[in-house]
């Protein structure tokens, strides 16, 4: 598959404080891709030199295996969907949506035509005479979806499109996004701090951090594989435990778990001496016969799950998650419980 | 960001609305005291008999607006035609005060926007500096423009000593001369309101606009100019208004053919030649011709939506 956007080694300075460090990236053709991080990673930089708002640099953006750095925003075939919408305020939504297509000379009948369409999408018809200001923020929302995807770009970047919008709303919109995605072919290129939107929606997630890139996936992978700690931590959640490592073959390293028992990992021989150890709660359970000992703190009931709070013998917290049901026998809080790593299921850590 | 929603009466207003009449009494008060009452004076004038010396007699007379209108030759013998001689000096106002808005525009909204793009910390700063001027008197300022363009006064000393001209430029007495006066009394008013529409401005609309194809020119004439149109308008009247009524700089920067209709107001309430009940009809003739400007004004802005 052809790539859509190539990062070349993109640096971004602001003064003295480094933005982006030495960032290399590539995006397919028609991929929903996510670029996931905390506040302040960098994300919006990313996708503000993609747009054309801010200049690398250092470092080369292509698109379609051409250089864009020399072209002004209005010259890439490339729209945002922006943060706070930046609809115009003086125009209806049919104007706003059909706005990309006037600046591209396509003449007031067609254009009229396609913002309609546009808007039948977004389930805006009945809205077409408004102004952006008699509109709720849900429907905002998609008036800049209608208006950044009427010109056809061939890329679709998206800044924390849903984060203004309530639980409810964003859980549809998430849904309809992905639709949108897959029935137009455009590469959307969705930038979000909020990691159940990544895994939901994403063909491939890239993972920031202060700048720079910790890892690229698919949901599976990041949430299965993470490359480090912080990738761990931050996807969904996560047990860290510290661990002794010792290499016993080419491709085999036996760690030492708190409370002395042992497991045979997959990990490359460099790994040895101090470690961090990530193991998902729902892939522990209560067992007798289980490898690990702690006390059991406290049980927080979710509803749908449960969590088990406990405490290993070396003072680290750990967390158990298993299903609600009626006929699970729960031990006491602060009784001492055995607990099992399912098989694979333990990952040694880059730190 | 759009703007918010249309806001609800809250519980607070609701229980506050008793009082809101008696409340409004003072503000009521004052309008009506300070500027409805002597409009109504100056209606009420415009319809009596003149006293020499100043004055009216309260007699209905409709002799001021006759005055303004008809003419009827030197010695009021000849049949009558319309006359042209206050006509000419309205229409000779209207282009000075217009030139004059547009010359305040177009120095004003460039610095509105330089100011209003500085970093917060220093637009204080600029703001402070282009109100330093009005801490002087009216007056004053416009008598030392006067010192500045004359024959031997700097500007033209200047333009001589870099041998830009040979002669002085005569700037004194002319309509240039007036019309930079105007322009330097009023400028703050422009800058002051398009300042505040543009420092409220969100720049990512400029940012959707170039994303969505518009060069730079398209981008300011389709999103930026519409959205801050209504302090750019706020500042042409706040000009253009005081401008047409202005006295002080075509008195002292024009001569007599640059006579303008707030001179010939002045005139009518001066000394033993005034003529109370005309000055009155020309001034009720002038608002007259504001407000009724401001109402198309209005109607064309609503019709258009
Ligand atoms: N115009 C600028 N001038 C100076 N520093 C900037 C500028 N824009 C961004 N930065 C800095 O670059 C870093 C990355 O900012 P960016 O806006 O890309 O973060 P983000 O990942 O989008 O965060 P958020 O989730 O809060 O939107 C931050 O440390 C920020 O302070
Ligand atoms: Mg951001």
């Amino acid at each position: 598959m052809a790539n859509a956007i190539e990062i070349i080694e993109v640096i971004k300075r602001f003064g003295a404080t480094t933005a982006l460090e030495s960032l290399s990236l590539s995006i397919s053709d028609n991929e929903f891709f996510t670029l996931l991080g905390p506040s302040g990673c960098g994300k919006t930089t990313l996708l503000r030199m993609i747009a054309g708002f801010e200049a690398v640099s250092a470092g080369e953006i292509r698109l379609f295996g051409q250089n864009i750095a020399n072209l002004p925003p209005d010259r890439r075939p490339v729209n945002t969907v922006f943060q706070h919408y930046a609809l115009f305020p003086h125009m209806s939504v049919l104007d706003n949506v059909g706005f990309g297509l006037k600046m591209k000379g396509v003449d007031l009948a067609k254009r009229r035509a396609r913002a309609g369409q546009m808007l039948e999408i977004v389930h805006l018809s009945a809205f077409a005479d408004r102004l952006p200001a008699q509109l709720s923020g849900g429907q905002q929302q998609r008036v800049a979806l209608a208006r950044a995807l009427a010109p056809e770009p061939r890329v679709l970047l998206l800044d924390e499109p849903l984060s203004a919008l309530d639980l409810k709303l964003r859980q549809t919109m998430r849904f309809e996004l992905k639709q949108l995605q897959k029935d137009t072919g455009i590469t959307f290129i969705f930038v979000t701090h909020d990691q159940e939107e990544a895994l939901t929606m994403s063909d491939r997630i890239a993972v920031m951090s202060a700048g720079r890139l910790q890892q690229v996936g698919t949901a599976r992978e990041i949430y299965e594989a993470p490359n480090n700690r912080f990738v761990a931590d931050f996807i969904g959640e996560t047990n860290i435990l510290q661990v002794e490592a010792q290499p016993i073959s080419q491709d085999l390293t036996r760690v030492t778990l708190p409370g002395g028992s042992t497991l045979d990992l997959p990990a490359p021989p460099t790994a040895s001496g101090q470690h961090s150890l990530s193991i998902r709660p729902e892939r522990l359970s209560l067992d007798p016969q289980g490898s690990l000992t702690a006390r059991l703190e406290h049980v927080v009931y979710l509803g749908t799950d449960l969590h088990l709070m406990a405490r290993l013998a070396d003072g680290s917290p750990l967390v158990i998650r298993m299903q609600n049901s009626a006929r699970t026998a729960l031990p006491n809080e602060g009784e001492e419980i055995r607990i099992s790593i399912e098989e694979g299921a333990a990952r040694l850590l880059a730190d | 960001m759009a703007g918010a929603g249309p806001s609800g009466k809250s519980g607070k207003d609701a229980a506050w609305a008793p009082l809101a009449l008696p409340l409004m009494l003072p503000t009521w008060a004052v309008i009506g005291f300070f500027l409805l009452l002597p409009v109504l004076l100056m209606v009420v004038y415009s319809f009596l008999t003149k006293e020499f010396r100043g004055g009216v007699i309260w007699e209905f007379s409709l002799a001021a607006y006759d005055q303004f209108f008809i003419s009827r030759g030197l010695f009021g013998d000849e049949p009558a035609s319309i006359e042209w001689t206050y006509i000419g000096i309205f229409w000779r106002s209207l282009w000075q005060a217009a030139v004059a808005t547009g010359l305040c525009l177009l120095i004003g909204f460039p610095t509105a926007w330089f100011i209003a793009t500085r970093p917060p910390a220093s637009r204080s700063i600029w703001l402070f500096l282009v109100t330093i001027p009005y801490w002087v008197n009216l007056l004053i300022r416009t008598v030392s423009l006067k010192f500045l363009i004359r024959d031997n006064g700097p500007l033209n000393e200047f333009l001589m000593g870099i041998g830009l001209t040979s002669g002085p430029l005569p700037l004194v007495n002319t309509n240039l001369a007036v019309q930079l006066g105007l322009f330097y009394s009023y400028l703050p008013f422009m800058v002051l309101p398009i300042y505040a529409a543009v420092e409220r401005y969100n720049f990512a609309l400029s940012e959707a606009a170039a994303d969505l194809y518009a060069s730079r020119w398209r981008t300011l004439r389709e999103i930026t100019l519409p959205v801050v149109k209504p302090g750019i308008i706020a500042g042409c009247l706040l000009v253009f208004i005081p401008s047409l009524g202005a006295f002080l700089a075509p008195d002292l920067l024009g001569g007599a053919k640059t006579f303008m209709i707030g001179s010939l107001i002045d005139e009518q309430f001066k000394g033993s030649q005034g003529n109370w009940p005309f000055g009155a009809a020309i001034s009720v003739i002038l608002m007259s011709l504001v407000l009724l400007s401001l109402l198309f004004y209005a109607r064309a802005q609503r019709s258009q939506k």
